[in-house]
Formats: structure tokens, sequence, C-alpha cells
């Protein structure tokens, strides 16, 4: 059905940017217009989640050029979710960054860079046309460019060459991958593309292709090998920012990667061993590299990589239980991980420092602030009945069932060490007493209640989001049930976007 | 045409990954720029190479007769040249900062030693 009205979350963001370019110097209005702007993004975003789980696939032709020759916007029930938790995580950034920001990060236009960076994510989820996606990935790594350098300390410019070269690499492969797709197919529209890729005459040139997409969308979802970008850049920009992208940028890699892998090409069993191998790999290169790692944002980082490989391993069994372990974890992850670098900017508000050798003692300053905290953690670990329990049964059930022993084991294995590495921190920061021989700097308690309120509001809005999905994961399955039918058989998509 | 353009690609690729896995700079830097443009002759090249066949369509037709000039490659392929010049635009000034900062060409002083390796 065609409805135009889900381009609105892109649109709302980029209204929200433009106006702040106007206002470039007026920290204040920034801000307002700021949080403004991701509320009704969020009311959208709800609107079209409502009415996609309530009704059918919902299309938009672009400029009213009929699909497969124009470029199309499609809102099934696995876009519409990410646009809903993309936009709920960028209220919560949004939020946070009023106080957690600094004033010249602000003059240099943070707020617009961020609202275009949100847009780009709600635009690379609900495209249907596979070169559209590219641009989109671009407008994402040109804004997640600026917001890293933004600042321009030291260690964000080392971060940032990484991140930059690893990411145009990406985008290149990506590109190549397109251009042969194109040649042999004739046609960038993803659901024709599902009907015109199965008719080559030559099919080892498609896997070839797949093998482009599975290079460009493994860098960008941080797949080992190459994923030690990620742990040596986010680790450097504020918080607030390093949220955004722990929680949202490496899970477009993999939205691409699942929407790709289940529409335009089926794995084959070659395929789907590399997947579940490079899966394995990136769980344990992930907790390994966790485990010895002081810094709390470098370990969330290294956390990252562990629990993408959680997701990717679901993609390569590619059953209809292990697609619901992966999407739901999915879910979960987006609204935990970026809880977790809210958190790490919070107890650097407090504390001053990142480094768990010099933290303690955060219990007995705020014991309803780390009440919080613990409520995350617990459910990163995954202890029932928080969010990260559900997805981890079926991930274990469809593992088993398909007979992949080591992929059980490195899941077994990838959380016992996150249940260490988080007691660790746990005991670290929050229990141990607070060091006497170096003060630490508290600049959180000479915050006045209301700036205090929006720092700790957005970890409140996320972690009740966890809960809501921990306790509530009937609902929840029920959605990645359907998610599940739609990415296994894609023939309703097809219909919505070719009307065949 | 479409042999020269095929060696031309070949040699741009090897080129471009030869630079980036150089230690210099500026090297990863010009290596993106070849694979960036060899990506884009590539693009072209699949689009099937048509000679003096433009995609105009007579005026008593509906439908095209004889083969003629894709128009979606170039239109690709300018859409990735404008991506590419803002991206490399970006490095440029990202790398003459790092440069700036640490006075060294080499990427393998990028990294500062973390506090908990020592």
């Amino acid at each position: 059905m065609i409805d135009n009205h889900i381009i609105a979350p892109i649109l709302i963001h980029l209204f929200t940017a433009i106006i702040q370019l106007a206002c470039w110097s007026k920290t204040i209005t920034q801000r307002v217009l700021s949080i403004a702007g991701a509320t009704s993004g969020f009311a959208f975003s709800f609107a079209l989640f409502i009415k996609v789980y309530n009704g059918e696939i919902l299309t938009m032709n672009a400029a009213n050029w009929e699909a497969p020759f124009g470029i199309v916007f499609v809102a099934d029930l696995f876009s519409s979710t990410l646009v809903l938790l993309t936009s709920i995580a960028a209220l919560a950034v949004s939020i946070f960054s009023s106080v957690g920001v600094g004033k010249a990060r602000m003059l240099y236009g943070y707020f617009p860079i961020f609202h275009f960076l949100i847009m780009g994510l709600n635009g690379a989820f609900l495209t249907g046309d596979i070169f559209n996606l590219y641009v989109w990935f671009e407008v994402i790594i040109i804004a997640s460019f600026v917001l890293l350098t933004l600042g321009g300390r030291k260690e964000q410019l080392e971060g940032a060459v990484k991140y930059m070269a690893l990411n145009i690499l990406a985008s290149t492969f990506f590109l190549t991958g397109i251009g042969i797709l194109y040649g042999i197919t004739g046609t960038l529209n993803m659901a024709d593309l599902s009907l015109k890729v199965p008719l080559v005459e030559d099919q080892s040139i498609v896997n070839l292709t797949a093998m482009f997409f599975i290079i460009g969308f493994g860098i960008k979802s941080a797949v080992f090998p190459l994923y030690f970008w990620l742990p040596s850049s986010y680790h450097t920009p504020p918080s607030a920012v390093a949220a955004t992208f722990g929680g949202l940028l490496t899970k477009v890699g993999l939205y691409a990667m699942f929407r790709v892998f289940t529409l335009i090409f089926i794995p084959n069993e070659f395929m789907r061993t590399v997947l579940i191998v490079l899966a394995i790999l990136t769980i344990l290169t992930g907790a390994f590299g966790a485990l010895v790692k002081l810094d709390i944002r470098r370990l969330f980082s290294y956390l990252i990589v562990c629990h993408i490989g959680f997701i990717v391993g679901g993609l390569g069994l590619y059953t209809k239980i292990a697609f619901m372990g992966a999407i739901f974890y999915l879910i979960h992850d987006i609204m935990v991980k970026t809880n977790l670098f809210l958190i790490s900017g919070l107890i650097r508000q407090m504390r001053g420092t990142l480094d768990t050798p010099k933290l303690g003692g955060l219990y007995s300053e705020y014991p309803k602030i780390s009440l919080l905290m613990a409520l995350v953690l617990f459910s990163l670990v995954g202890i029932p009945p928080l969010s990260g329990f559900w997805p981890k049964i079926y991930l274990f059930e469809a593992s088993f069932n398909a007979n992949s022993y080591f992929f059980i084991a490195s899941l077994i294995l990838a959380s016992f060490i996150t249940l260490y590495v988080i007691a660790k921190l746990w005991a670290e920061v929050f229990w141990k007493e607070a060091s006497r021989t170096e003060p630490l700097s508290d600049s959180f308690k000479e915050l006045d209640i209301f700036r205090k309120t929006l720092l700790v509001l957005p970890v409140g809005i996320l972690a009740a989001g966890t809960l809501f999905i921990g306790l509530n994961a009937e609902f929840i399955i029920q959605v990645v049930d359907r998610i599940s039918n739609e990415l296994l058989d894609t023939s309703p998509y097809i219909k919505a976007v070719l009307g065949k | 045409m479409e042999l020269l353009l095929v060696l031309l690609i070949g040699v741009l690729y090897s080129a471009g990954v030869y630079l980036i896995l150089r230690r210099s700079m500026v090297r990863l830097l010009l290596g993106i720029m070849l694979l960036g443009n060899a990506t884009n002759l590539l693009i072209f090249l699949f689009g099937n190479i048509t000679k003096g066949k433009p995609p105009i369509i007579k005026a008593d037709l509906k439908v095209f007769e004889e083969i003629y000039a894709d128009p979606v490659p170039q239109a690709l392929i300018l859409t990735a040249i404008v991506i590419s010049f803002g991206l490399t635009s970006f490095a440029i000034v990202l790398l003459k900062r790092v440069y700036a900062l640490i006075n060294s060409d080499d990427l393998d002083d990028l990294n500062t030693p973390e506090e908990e390796d020592l």
C-alpha cells in the first residue's frame, strides 16, 4: 500500500538539522530544537510502527516513479521496528547531549550533524533501493566522521584516521558489489533484484558479488577480521556520540546484511559456513578483548564487537528460530549498548575518569543511580527475566538444532566472559571504596537539579525500554516472529513493492 | 575499448591495494582514491559500453527497438564521484590535522600508548 507518510522520520530530522543550521551559534535554541525534533521523530516512528504492525507493508515511490524504475521506500515490520528503536535511542541521546556535550562542540555544529546522522540511519532502514542504501550509508559515515573528530583532541584524530580509512574502504567494496550486481541484472530495486538474481545463468559471479557485500557490510558492522577500527575509535568522542555510534552505527551494517542476504542473495551452504565461522571468531575476539581492557569505554567497545557476533551467527544459521533470536538480540542490543555509553558518560561526570582502577565508591555515593545502572548491566549479561536472556534461548535452540556446536560453545563462553567482566566492573566501579590518594573531580554534584535530571532521564528512558522488552517478551516475540516470517518468505515484500 | 578498461581497472585496483597497505598516510589517501576510481570505471564497464546510441526514444515509438547506451551507470558514477569528492576532501583535511599534531606521516605513530598497556 502506498503511504507517503513513511518518510516522515527522515524528513523530521532533516528539517530539524536545517533549522538548527539557521541558528548556528544559539546553543540553547539548538538544544530545545534537538529535543523537540527527536520527540516528534519518536512520535512519527511510533505511528509508523503501529500502522505497519496492524496493517501491511507500506511503500512510497519517490517522485511517483513506479518501482522498479524509481527509488522506492519500504516500511515492513523489520524496517519500522528499527526506525522506532533508532528514534528512541536518538531521543535519549539528544536529551543527554543537552548537558553532556560541551558548549564548544555545540558551537561547531554538534546538533545539526547529529540529526543528519539520525536522518541517514532512518533512510538506510527505510529504502528499498540498493544504490540509495549506499547513498544513505555515505550520509551516515560523513556525519559520523564529523562527530568523531569534533573537538580535535589527539586521540580522537588518531582513532578517526582508522575509522575513516576502513569505512571508506567498506563503501568502496559495497559500491563494487552494486556495480557488478547492476551489470548482471540491470536493476537496483531490491525487490526486483530478488526476482532477477536467481535467473542469472552464471551463479558463480553472484556468489562473488555476495562476498563483496559480506566484506563491505562486515567492515561496517565490525565483524572479524576487520573490526579493529571500532575499539580504537569508539572510546575517543564524547559519550553522547559514542552512544549513538555504539548503539546504532554498527547495527545499520547488520540490518543491511540481513536485508541483502535474505532478499537478494539466499546464502548457500558455503556462505552460511563463512558467516558462522566469522561470527564465532567475532564473538571470541570481542570477548577476550573485553577481558583485558580496564578503560570502561574500551571494554564496552569490545563487548559491542562480541555481541555483533551473536547476530551474525543468527543470520548464518538461517532458520526461523535463529532469525528470531538474532533480531530479538538486535532489538535488545540497540537499547542496551546506547545506554551503556550514556552510563559511561555519567560515570565520567561523577568521577572525571573512566579508568577502572582509579574509580570506586559510586554505590555508596549514588545508590539510586547505581541501581538503575545495575539494571542495564544485568540485562546486558542476560539475567532472566531481563531483555538479554530471551534471545539467547532462541540462539541456543537454533544452533543446537543445526548441530552447530562450536557456535553454542562460543555463545556460552562469551556469555560467561560478559558476566565476568560486568561483575568485575561492578566490583571495581561501584562497590570498591573510592581511592583516598587521588581526589577525583565530581562535576555531577555541582550541577543543578534540572541538569542532573537531563543526564539521568535518558538512562532511565532506555532502562525502561530494556525492562519493557524483558518483561513484555511475549509481545516482542510476536514481533520478531513476524519479522522472521517476512525475512524467510519475501513474497509479501516483493508484492508490496512491485505489485505482483 | 573493453579490454583497455579491464586492464586499467586491474592496474588501478592493484595500485590502490598496494598503496593502502603502506604505512604512509599520504599513500593511504592515494590508495583510497585509486580504489574509488577503479570502482567507478568498473560500474561504467558493467553498464555495457555502447557508442553513439543515446537513450532517446523516437517520437512515434513506445519502446526501444535497438541497443542504446544505458544512462543509469553514468548517473550512479556521477553520484559516486560527488560522494567520494566530499569524503576525500574531508580525509585530506583530517590527515593534514593529524600530521600537524603528531608531526609524522607514519600510521604506526598513531598509537598513543594506552595507560593500561604500561
